[in-house]
């Protein structure tokens, strides 16, 4: 297990370092934009890894009540706290490359909004793990998870049916759109790397909540037991 | 005990239990008072700005109003480990939620009754577009605030913050119903366009998250 993880560790690292070589060395500086639009290479895969951990948080809460397994539990607790933190990324990388593309840092555009209320939607169920202590913890926290990934769906359809006064395509529609090769490659080699760093944290986060999990029984045994630590 | 008698019995204590402290219905009303009067210091307005914004507010004021009283729902089954009482009881939890449901839906709907010609005084509104429809945004959108707040309260109840927790769950789940609520609101004031696309979300809104509350409250409220 944990010459696994020191593979995949290394892994992705090389990949990272790959990524960033490919994204401000190797890709061509685009033309309208200039080096500002790359940060997409880092903005556009960051905000893939938070679309891949809120629904794997959704599925594992689902899980989680239905078999009542732990380990589905600290896999929910993984992948939203990493999502969060990728959510986070692309809500800051977002203005930076806004303030000299659009000459604002925010505009209240549909994509930035949604994503906005969703990192909202995921804070509160932080702060919700956050203040539950013990028992119920776990089951509130996936009832949560449930909620608010339906809600994700009304939250998408709302901001564009009724928040839409510009619903202005980002730019030249990201780097899909007629690019030149060199930047597909260096955005896939990131998109690539990125993945691999998400779950390489979901999976470092998802350990250490077994563990944290596995101390709080071994805790509530013993003192069941009715060994508790004694004075020495 | 039936699902149908339960939610009766815990509707008609609650409605008693309120009538006679009007704990709920007062500080609400106070609370939304306040908001109100601050709002209108806050900004001057004219005619035409308020009908452009007064959707925005009334929602507001009555979202933050309505999360005192659905504060008080769950704390007030504390007393005398009643919540506990319910929880070992063989009635139908299910009821239990509804029946919460329907009186702060009623809270609620009393609330609005007063503060919305207050707005309408203070505001100086006038609706361009057909005023009927702003009876269903009203219900539509009290019963969005209050389906999930009856939820998250029973949520928020079960954790150590308490009453602290609620606001932060509902109003990031309730911006949809929210912004839904504001933009049918705006629509019909100002009369430019045909409020009948919130009107439906907000419908589809109620009942999705009526039901996934009603299917998940009892694993809330049973949860160890």
């Amino acid at each position: 297990m944990k010459s696994k993880f020191a593979i995949f560790a290394i892994i992705t690292f090389a990949l990272l370092s790959w990524g960033l070589y490919e994204a401000l060395v190797a890709a061509p500086t685009e033309a309208t934009m200039g080096q500002v639009q790359r940060i997409f290479y880092v903005h556009v895969p960051c905000a893939w890894v938070m679309l891949l951990c809120f629904p794997a948080n959704f599925l594992a809460s689902i899980a989680y009540l239905a078999k009542r397994n732990p380990a589905l539990d600290a896999l929910a607790v993984s992948t939203a706290e990493v999502g969060v933190v990728f959510c986070t990324i692309v809500l800051l990388t977002g203005p930076i490359w806004g303030k000299p593309a659009w000459g604002v840092w925010w505009a209240w555009d549909p994509r930035l909004t949604s994503t906005l209320v969703l990192w909202l939607i995921y804070v509160s169920y932080l702060i919700l793990r956050k203040f539950s202590t013990g028992g119920p913890n776990a089951t509130l926290a996936a009832a949560l998870a449930i909620f608010g990934c339906v809600d994700a769906i009304f939250v998408w359809f709302a901001i564009r049916w009724f928040r839409g006064q510009h619903p202005s395509p980002v730019f030249g529609s990201g780097p899909n759109s007629g690019i030149d090769p060199r930047m597909l490659h260096a955005f896939f080699v990131n998109m690539a790397a990125y993945t691999a760093f998400g779950i390489l944290l979901v999976w470092l986060r998802f350990v250490l909540e077994r563990t944290r999990q596995k101390v709080e029984e071994a805790h509530a045994m013993k003192a069941l037991a009715g060994t508790a630590r004694g004075t020495r | 005990m039936t699902f149908v008698a339960t939610l009766k019995n815990t509707l008609s204590k609650d409605l008693r239990l309120e009538w006679r402290s009007k704990d709920a219905i007062n500080s609400m009303l106070f609370f939304a008072l306040l908001t109100v009067v601050i709002f209108s210091f806050s900004f001057e307005l004219t005619a035409e700005e308020s009908r452009e914004i007064a959707g925005g507010l009334i929602w507001v004021a009555l979202l933050f109003a309505a999360v005192v009283a659905l504060n008080q729902t769950w704390a007030r089954e504390l007393r005398n480990s009643v919540l506990d009482a319910y929880r070992i009881a063989p009635a139908p939890l299910e009821s239990l939620f509804i029946a919460k449901a329907i009186g702060n839906f009623i809270f609620v709907s009393v609330l609005e009754l007063v503060i919305a010609p207050l707005f309408v005084i203070f505001y100086n509104l006038r609706s361009v577009g057909p005023a009927y429809q702003l009876l269903i945004v009203s219900l539509l959108g009290n019963w969005a605030v209050v389906v999930n707040g009856t939820f998250f309260g029973a949520m928020s109840i079960r954790t150590r913050s308490r009453e602290v927790l609620l606001p932060l769950l509902l109003f990031p789940i309730s911006i949809p119903a929210l912004l839904a609520a504001v933009k049918a609101t705006t629509y019909i004031l100002t009369g430019d366009e045909s409020a009948y696309l919130p009107l439906v979300f907000l419908a589809v809104y109620d009942i999705v998250f009526t039901t996934i509350g009603v299917v998940l409250f009892e694993t809330v409220l049973q949860a160890e």
